[in-house]
């Protein structure tokens, strides 16, 4: 988006910084959602992120905790975050979770692949929501 | 909220924390348990002793159609070879050659020995056995007309994002040391210490190994052994660690 396309939508009050609608038809599951957020093979969150996954020993700090994070923000603002967080923060060093373009030399296994599915990711955030 | 995420955005761009100040550079050393490193400084408990060893061994032994030994050329090592591994990658011809590269130029063009290949044992031990005279020695890569064009691409590689999770080596080695990924501190990303012993591989290994690990770990295709793009990374590592002392043989978690 170009930065007047933004101005644009700030000054008529639309959400330039949420994904309101779900990007899969079924409604998400938190308890996948929360298997999924714990997989360092499947969503790696906690490479980066802590949490309140006490069987997890090891979890990163590079990134806020997700404690409450369903009381700092809405559905829709978590949904952006996980489906291209450089639209919130054009510096996040956080991956875009659901997005397959602008990226450099992907491995040929994962190419053309987002890191997770539509589902997943309202798995996820149907998880998300619910750490208030 | 809005509000908050534009106040966030500028926030974070301007904590990026850019290129290392070299009064605050620290080794990979540096990051790891006690044990770990007392592993390291005690010869007779580094397990990459064994490696040393074979390398001496393979210094010495007349090889290839030329029957000649590295040692045949370069007599005593502790002495001829004291310091080369401070200044490599280094500029032969046109182009850096790392230090595995120059030592496979050598068997196959005065030895007239096949190339060992990448992360064989013989040439890991080899490279180590050379690389171990410059131990305590700082690194010593310039950067002149000759070397820049090489540093600066390697920096390019080392700043541009990559693979299916968009990181870059800076997004975590420059802005992010310190840190915990998954419990693990993220070192500095210094290549003091190669070939180094890691624990988690079992063995020896080259700083190309590592490298590729985490170009994996990005979901990034990784850049092939001994390719142009890989001795330029390691050649501007080399130069943005300039001063540091060599460590090698390290071990490594
Ligand atoms: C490589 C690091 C990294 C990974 C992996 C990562 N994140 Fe993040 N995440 C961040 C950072 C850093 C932020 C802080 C805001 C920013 O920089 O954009 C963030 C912000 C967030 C936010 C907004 C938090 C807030 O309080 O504003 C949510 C929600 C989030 N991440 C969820 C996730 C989930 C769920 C996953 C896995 C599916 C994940 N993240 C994986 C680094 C990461
Ligand atoms: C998501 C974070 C991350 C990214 C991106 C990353 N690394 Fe690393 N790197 C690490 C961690 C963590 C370690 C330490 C691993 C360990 O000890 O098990 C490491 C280790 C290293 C080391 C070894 C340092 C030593 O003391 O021996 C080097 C060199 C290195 N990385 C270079 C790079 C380069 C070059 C890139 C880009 C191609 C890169 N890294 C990308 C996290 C990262």
């Amino acid at each position: 988006m170009t930065s007047w396309a933004f101005v644009l939508l700030f000054l008529a009050g639309a959400r330039a910084d949420e994904i309101p609608a779900p990007l899969s038809g079924a409604k998400g599951d938190p308890q996948r959602g929360r298997a999924i957020v714990a997989n360092r093979q499947v969503g790696l969150c906690l490479l980066c992120h802590n949490g309140p996954f006490p069987e997890e020993r090891f979890q990163g700090d590079l990134a806020p905790d997700l404690r409450g994070v369903g009381s700092r923000l809405t559905e829709g603002e978590i949904r952006l975050r996980l489906v291209d967080p450089a639209r919130a923060n054009p510096q996040t060093i956080m991956p875009a979770y659901y997005k397959t373009d602008g990226l450099t030399r992907v491995a040929p296994s994962y190419r053309g692949k987002p890191v997770l599915s539509a589902e997943q990711i309202e798995d996820v955030l149907a998880y998300l929501v619910t750490l208030k | 909220m809005r509000a908050a995420a534009l106040f966030l955005a500028a926030f974070c761009a301007c904590t990026q924390a850019g290129e290392i100040p070299l009064a605050e550079r620290r080794s990979g050393y540096e990051f790891m348990g006690r044990e770990t490193r007392a592993m390291q400084d005690d010869d007779t408990t580094n397990p990459a002793l064994f490696a040393l060893l074979d390398g001496e061994t393979l210094w010495n032994r007349a090889d290839g159609a030329a029957g000649r030994a590295c040692a045949a050329c370069h007599g005593d090592a502790a002495q001829s070879m004291k310091g080369v591994a401070a200044r490599y990658p280094a500029i032969v011809g046109a182009k850096p050659l790392n230090l595995e590269q120059r030592i496979n130029a050598c068997r196959v063009e005065k030895q007239r020995a096949a190339a060992f290949a990448y992360e064989s044992k013989e040439l890991l031990a080899l490279t180590a056995y050379v690389a171990r005279q410059s131990r305590g020695l700082p690194i010593a890569i310039e950067a002149n007309d000759t070397t820049r064009p090489f540093i600066d691409a390697g920096r390019a590689l080392y700043e541009r994002r990559q693979g299916q999770l968009n990181l870059a080596c800076s997004q975590c080695h420059d802005d992010n040391w310190g840190r915990s990924l998954a419990g693990t501190p993220i070192p500095q990303a210094h290549p003091t210490g190669y070939p180094i012993y890691r624990l988690e591989w079992q063995a020896m290994g080259s700083l190309e190994r590592r490298l590729r690990n985490c170009m994996i770990g990005a979901r990034a295709e990784p850049y092939a052994y001994g390719s142009p793009e890989m001795v330029e990374l390691e050649l501007y590592l080399m130069w943005r660690a300039r001063g540091m002392k060599l460590e090698t043989p390290a071990v490594r978690p």
